[in-house]
């Protein structure tokens, strides 16, 4: 099947996109560039936030580009100044009713109202009046909420109905006092929430953030290592945020198995790192306690005993249990060891958790 | 076919029936019973009762004449029906002894005669149309409010009820729409789109499955037509949707009726049900094989469900919030499946048209909008009610003709119309025609038909905040400039009212307005600067006043007033100082009294007590007529 395509002009650069391509993706593939809030390639379009806006001729009004399906021989503006007084609008009156503690907030470096602001040139102040007061939710262990700090983008909203299938937070209110709670406006511990952070993952302001990363470090200070999750057989891909050799936090990346999706012991369960009760080295119980002990004094010691056992009983007498937050390779290698070495089918694999 | 003739036949003669017998009819539409009409008719029951008069005691819907409620109608068999008004418990036995028993209609009390066929006409009762009221109205849509019984499908289908569901059942799909197309009708919600357009496009639509939905979500300040068609006549709302499901191939309805409409939709349940008792609605209606069936949801009482995604997204079972559009819901609308949704007007212009025939109805209106529109007038106007007027017609008709113009003599300021999204008229606009293009020229809007009359005591400033504190409370909060920016606008008109405005206000509202109106998402948040923005463009001075006088020339705005005693006209008898609950009114015996300033409250509880007319707030248009500043219009 052959896709239709269909030529636009935008800011005068002519760009061909497939038929039923959005303006906003027309406009990434001509280079240019139209901030969103709400807009997330793995996300519903929602065309709430009225950041992207743009000039279309012929069209009433300045529609938003990210749900604005691109026609043929469409002349779109992306930067004209009625778009640039929009977007500036836009963003003076999300920071009227915005924390300005930029100083303080962990999400500060990583945060999109704050780079559009400096992008924009939007000073603070354009309009005072009423600021929400909610008190700051931290009754959880994983993620800090502050509620003073949401744009309403409604990304959250729908990560967690779409991505994680659970649809714990919506829009509740009218007007100003519009909010984005759990169902009768309890707190996250209190609904149904499993914490997978995914809604995080998708904020952009720091209005949900990890809760120990954020206080661990800023976000100009880590090193980010993509790696894999070790807890499961999914292979999630994420990245390790390490901050003077030490692993400080976990934030998605864009994984090829698992995109932004990661769940609550991927995102959250990285304490064991560095925490002080971790074993470092092998301990052998002597005399009824254990005591550390080399490599290969622990290798030996499994050796010889195995040994033993396959002489005295027979390697039938022996079983493996392997584990599924081993890689493929280790695996590989211990049922290849169970059968060559030890003699014996006799392996399973926790393909669970 | 011949299941319909039937039933009308046995209809009409129950409904002339009831012509030969002495009837007493109470109008109970919600209007009526507010007004203390369901005591009037408790207290005609009774007095029924204890004299044993033999009469029919019959109700109907609002005739229109809501200033007039509560209103009850008795005609006697030959003679005209005479229609009274201002009707109280105790006026009921002195009216039933002298109509119905001497034969003589209280002429004092009469409001109007209505002659059905050839009854006889009384010697000194206005005639229906030489009512100044009615002078100018056609009653197509309204026909049956105020005349028949809307719980009696007797009575609709004797006044042609289902006639045209039987004729359109008899035509070809297209030959429908191409009828709607040609009559020019126009949706009645507001947005003025050609109806017969829609319908094409949801005909035209793939898909096995279609909706018809009715938008009955009527929440703009001052508005109540839907309410009293539904009230009145709720048959023809299901017929025009029948014939709407038949033309473009639905088999399924919904009525998106508010939930503060409990009477409309008690009378819809009623009327669906005798629908669906006599095939008129349901499977096989009329033995054609036509299947449709409609089913009532009750809003949650959002504003912006009215609006069309928002609605379908309640029916849906979500919250009501707007998406955008396309795609429209004519291709992808309730579940996803093509809907075709028109307001309540629209759906019961259509019965009309194709009994009529397009002609007829093209024969009203003006070149780009035809029929008729039915308006509520509601403000400081004198004749408070519902009128349908043929559209052209100019506003200065509606206001003066049929409204009998502005209440307590006062001087006409503006006429807000369309809602929280039209904007206001002045004056020297009044002779424009009634008409979608011209209205919209003027920088209002057609609207679902609420006419808000404004006099001199009117602030076009607090005009502003009040619509504004509307859509503030009513936007859904999905997008930026609609929750966002209504709230600044109105903390900026809230600022200007206490007297704490700035220059710079002005550009900022305007500002404001213009993005609000040009970003928002759907037509709730394009539409809601409309009332800042004619204001400001028409009534500038009003807010240079507020901004550089600290001073409200309507004298409407009471953070604005200084309440002063004029020491030569006060006599000193201290009755201003007892009702001042504030203690800022001093003075002696005999003395002229002085108020503080800074201590009042401005309240205007001084006023009303001083027989000598010497207190005054030097913000008011007229100081020796000055009044207690009320806070809104409508």
């Amino acid at each position: 099947m052959t896709v239709t395509e269909i030529t636009l002009t935008i800011n005068d650069i002519t760009v061909t996109v497939p038929q039923g391509a959005t303006v906003l993706e027309a406009a990434h593939q001509a280079g240019v560039f139209i901030p969103t809030f709400c807009h997330d390639p793995e996300l519903t379009k929602f065309g709430a936030c009225r950041m992207c806006v743009v000039e279309i001729a012929g069209i009433r009004n300045l529609p938003a580009s990210c749900v604005t399906v691109a026609t043929e021989g469409m002349v779109v503006h992306a930067d004209s100044p009625a778009v640039q007084e929009a977007r500036k609008t836009v963003l003076e009156l999300m920071l009227a009713n915005h924390p300005l503690d930029c100083l303080t907030c962990g999400k500060s470096g990583d945060c999109r109202l704050q780079d559009y602001a400096y992008l924009y040139g939007v000073k603070t102040g354009s309009f005072e009046g009423e600021r929400h007061c909610y008190p700051l939710e931290d009754d959880n262990p994983f993620i800090v909420r502050d509620m003073n700090k949401c744009i309403l983008c409604g990304r959250c909203v729908r990560a967690c109905a779409e991505i994680q299938g659970n649809s714990i937070v919506e829009f509740t209110n009218r007007g100003f006092n519009a909010k984005i709670t759990p169902a009768m406006d309890v707190s996250l511990a209190a609904s149904d929430c499993v914490f997978c952070g995914n809604c995080v993952a998708v904020c952009p302001v720091g209005a949900l953030q990890e809760k120990r990363l954020r206080r661990a470090a800023r976000t100009w200070e880590v090193r980010k290592v993509k790696t894999t999750c070790p807890y499961c057989g999914t292979g999630c891909s994420f990245d390790l945020n390490v901050k003077d050799n030490k692993v400080v936090g976990v934030t998605s990346c864009d994984g090829d198995v698992n995109g932004r999706a990661l769940c609550v012991k991927g995102r959250f369960g990285y304490g064991f790192i560095h925490h002080p009760d971790r074993l470092t080295t092998p301990l052998i119980k002597k005399n009824g306690i254990f005591v550390k002990a080399t490599w290969d004094e622990a290798i030996g010691l499994v050796a010889q005993k195995l040994g033993q056992v396959k002489a005295q009983y027979g390697s039938d007498a022996l079983a493996v249990l392997s584990s599924a937050r081993c890689t493929n390779e280790e695996n590989y290698l211990l049922q290849k060891f169970t059968r060559a070495v030890l003699g014996t089918n006799s392996i399973d694999h926790c393909a669970r958790l | 076919m011949g299941h319909l003739s039937e039933l009308h036949a046995r209809c009409t003669d129950q409904y002339i029936e009831k012509f030969n017998r002495s009837r007493v009819i109470v109008g109970l539409g919600t209007c009526g019973i507010a007004a203390g009409g369901d005591k009037v008719m408790a207290a005609i029951q009774h007095e029924a009762a204890s004299k044993n008069m033999h009469i029919d005691i019959d109700f109907t819907s609002c005739i229109g004449i809501c200033f007039r409620e509560p209103t009850v109608e008795i005609s006697l068999p030959g003679f005209a029906g005479v229609i009274y008004g201002d009707m109280t418990p105790d006026k009921v036995p002195y009216l039933l002894e002298s109509h119905i028993i001497n034969r003589h209609p209280v002429e004092e009390w009469a409001v109007m005669q209505i002659s059905e066929g050839s009854t006889a006409l009384y010697e000194n009762i206005t005639k229906m149309n030489d009512y100044p009221f009615y002078s100018k109205q056609v009653r197509t849509v309204t026909s049956r409010l105020g005349r028949t019984n809307p719980e009696s499908l007797t009575d609709y289908v004797a006044t042609d009820g289902y006639k045209a569901l039987e004729k359109a059942l008899s035509m070809q799909q297209l030959d429908i729409i191409e009828e709607i197309k040609k009559s020019g009708l126009r949706g009645r919600g507001g947005g003025g789109f050609p109806t017969g357009m829609k319908w094409g496009f949801v005909y035209q639509a793939v898909g096995a499955k279609k909706y018809v939905v009715c938008n009955a979500d009527e929440g703009d300040p001052g508005a109540f037509m839907d309410r009293s068609v539904l009230e009145g006549d709720p048959h023809s709302v299901l017929e025009g949707m029948a014939i709407c499901g038949y033309a473009v191939g639905a088999d399924e309805g919904y009525i998106f009726v508010r939930a503060e409409y409990p009477l409309a939709i008690k009378r819809l349940q009623t009327a669906i049900a005798q629908a669906e008792k006599y095939g008129l609605l349901g499977n096989n209606i009329l033995d054609t094989g036509f299947n449709f069936k409609i089913k009532i949801k009750a809003g949650a009482g959002a504003f912006v469900c009215g609006e069309e995604t928002a609605l379908l997204t309640s029916i849906e079972g979500n919250r009501g919030m707007p998406r955008v559009r396309p795609p429209f819901p004519a291709n992808q609308g309730l579940w996803g499946k093509p809907t075709n949704l028109n307001n309540v007007e629209t759906y019961v212009n259509v019965p009309f048209i194709i009994n009529r025939g397009s002609d007829w109805y093209t024969s009203m209106g003006t070149e780009e909008s035809k029929g008729s529109k039915v308006f509520c007038l509601t403000g400081k106007i004198n004749n408070t009610g519902l009128a349908e007027v043929p559209m052209g017609i100019s506003l200065r008709d509606i206001i003066y003709s049929v409204g009998g113009g502005i209440q307590n003599g006062k001087r006409f300021k503006a006429v807000q119309i369309g809602g929280p999204s039209g904007g206001c008229i002045r004056e020297e606009d009044l002779d424009l025609p009634v008409d979608y293009d011209s209205l919209t020229a003027a920088g209002a809007m057609m609207g679902s038909g609420g006419l808000v009359v404004m006099d001199e005591t009117t602030c076009m400033v607090d005009v502003a905040k009040f619509f504004l504190s509307f859509t503030q409370t009513e936007s859904c909060g999905k997008c930026t400039p609609c929750r966002e920016g209504t709230k600044r606008m109105l903390e900026i008109l809230n600022r200007l009212c206490s007297g704490a405005g700035r220059m710079e206000d002005l550009d900022t509202l305007e500002r404001l307005g213009r993005v609000v109106k040009n970003t928002a998402l759907c037509g709730l948040g394009q539409t809601c600067p409309n009332p800042i923005l004619s204001t400001i463009l028409y009534y500038r001075d009003e807010y240079l006043a507020h901004i550089q006088d600290k001073r409200c020339p309507a004298g409407a705005c009471s953070a604005l007033l200084v309440y002063q005693i004029d020491p030569d006209k006060c006599k000193g008898c201290s009755k201003c100082a007892k009702n001042c609950p504030a203690g800022a009114i001093t003075g002696g015996k005999k003395k002229p009294y002085f108020i503080d300033v800074d201590k009042c409250i401005k309240c205007g509880a001084c006023l009303p007590g001083c027989q000598f007319e010497a207190i005054y707030n030097d913000a008011a248009p007229h100081r020796n007529n000055c009044r207690p500043a009320t806070r809104r219009t409508a």
